[in-house]
C-alpha cells in the first residue's frame, strides 16, 4: 500500500517539476510548483514525520506560494508568455543535467547504504522541540536563535527594500 | 521507513528533482522562474536530509532539524528575493535577467 502511494507521489512530483520548469505561462509554473511541494509534504507524512509535513504545508504551500502568486499578479499579465532560452541552449542544458543526474545516480546506486532495521518508532513533536531547545551535547539552541534573528532581519530588510525610494526621499 | 521502498528509490526521485531544478535555473530568463527552480532544489535537499536520517539513523533527529532550518532559510530568502524583484520592476519595468544590468546606480 505504502509502496503504491510512494510511486504515485514520485510520479506526480517529477512530472509537475518538469512541467514547472518548462511551462511558458508563469502562473501555471507556480501552481505546478505548488503540486510538487504538496507531494513532498505527502512524502513526509509517508515517512512518518508529521511535524515536518505540517511545516511544509504551512510555510511552503501556505506562505511561499502565496507570495509567489502575489508577486506574479503584481508584475505580469496573467496570460503573458515568458521568454525562454533558444532550443539549442535548452537541449545543451538538458543533456548536461541528464549527465549530471546519471553521474550522481550511479554513485548513489553503487554505494552500499547500511539501512537500520526496526526503525518504526514514531517521532513525537515533543522530542523535536526538546532537542531544538537543549543546550547540552547535540542541542540546537544556537542555530535556533540565529535563525530567529535571521527571520527578523529578513522581514525588516524585505520591508525596507520593497518600499523603495519613497523611504529615502522623505528623509 | 516506508515498507517496501528502499532508500535508493527515494534518493533517485530527489536527485531527479534536483537536476530538474538545475535545468530550470540555467534555461529560464525570468527572475521569478529562476526563484521557482531554486525552491525545487532546496526541497530536494531537505528531503534528502530527512530520508538519510530516517533510513540510516532512525534514533536521531539531526536531519529533521536541518530540514527545519533549510525551510526557514528558504522562507527568508524568498521574501527578500521577491521584495528585490518588485523593487527592480519599479526601476526597470521588467523582471528579465538581462534587465538587471542597470540595477547598480
Amino acid at each position: 500500500m505504502e509502496q503504491i502511494i510512494f510511486y504515485i507521489l514520485a510520479f506526480i512530483m517529477v512530472f509537475f517539476a518538469i512541467a514547472s520548469v518548462s511551462s511558458r505561462k508563469i502562473l501555471r509554473a507556480v501552481v505546478y510548483l505548488l503540486f510538487v511541494l504538496i507531494g513532498i509534504a505527502g512524502f513526509y507524512f509517508l515517512i512518518d514525520y508529521n511535524y515536518l509535513a505540517a511545516i511544509q504545508l504551512t510555510v511552503y504551500a501556505g506562505g511561499i506560494i502565496v507570495l509567489f502568486i502575489f508577486s506574479v499578479l503584481l508584475i505580469h499579465h496573467i496570460d503573458a508568455e515568458i521568454e525562454v532560452a533558444t532550443l539549442a541552449r535548452r537541449i545543451l542544458v538538458g543533456l548536461a543535467s541528464l549527465i549530471g543526474a546519471g553521474l550522481t545516480l550511479s554513485v548513489i546506486w553503487a554505494h552500499p547504504f547500511v539501512v537500520a532495521e526496526n526503525s518504526t518508532k514514531p517521532t513525537e513533536v515533543r522530542e523535536i522541540g526538546l532537542g531544538m531547545l537543549s543546550y547540552g551535547e547535540g542541542g540546537y539552541i544556537l542555530p535556533f536563535e540565529v535563525i530567529s534573528i535571521l527571520l527578523l532581519a529578513a522581514m525588516i530588510g524585505a520591508i525596507i527594500v520593497a518600499k523603495g525610494t519613497r523611504l529615502t526621499l522623505k528623509d | 521507513m516506508i515498507p517496501g521502498v528502499s532508500i535508493y528509490e527515494i534518493l533517485t526521485v530527489t536527485t531527479l528533482l534536483f537536476f530538474i531544478g538545475i535545468y530550470g535555473f540555467v534555461t529560464r530568463k525570468n527572475l521569478i522562474s529562476i526563484l521557482l527552480s531554486v525552491e525545487l532544489m532546496l526541497n530536494a535537499v531537505a528531503v534528502n536530509f530527512v530520508v538519510i536520517n530516517k533510513y540510516l539513523y532512525p534514533d536521531m533527529l539531526q536531519g529533521v532539524y536541518f530540514s527545519v532550518f533549510i525551510i526557514a532559510v528558504a522562507a527568508a530568502e524568498t521574501a527578500l528575493a521577491i521584495s528585490i524583484i518588485i523593487n527592480l520592476y519599479r526601476l526597470a519595468t521588467s523582471v528579465e535577467v538581462k534587465a538587471t544590468e542597470t540595477m547598480k546606480y
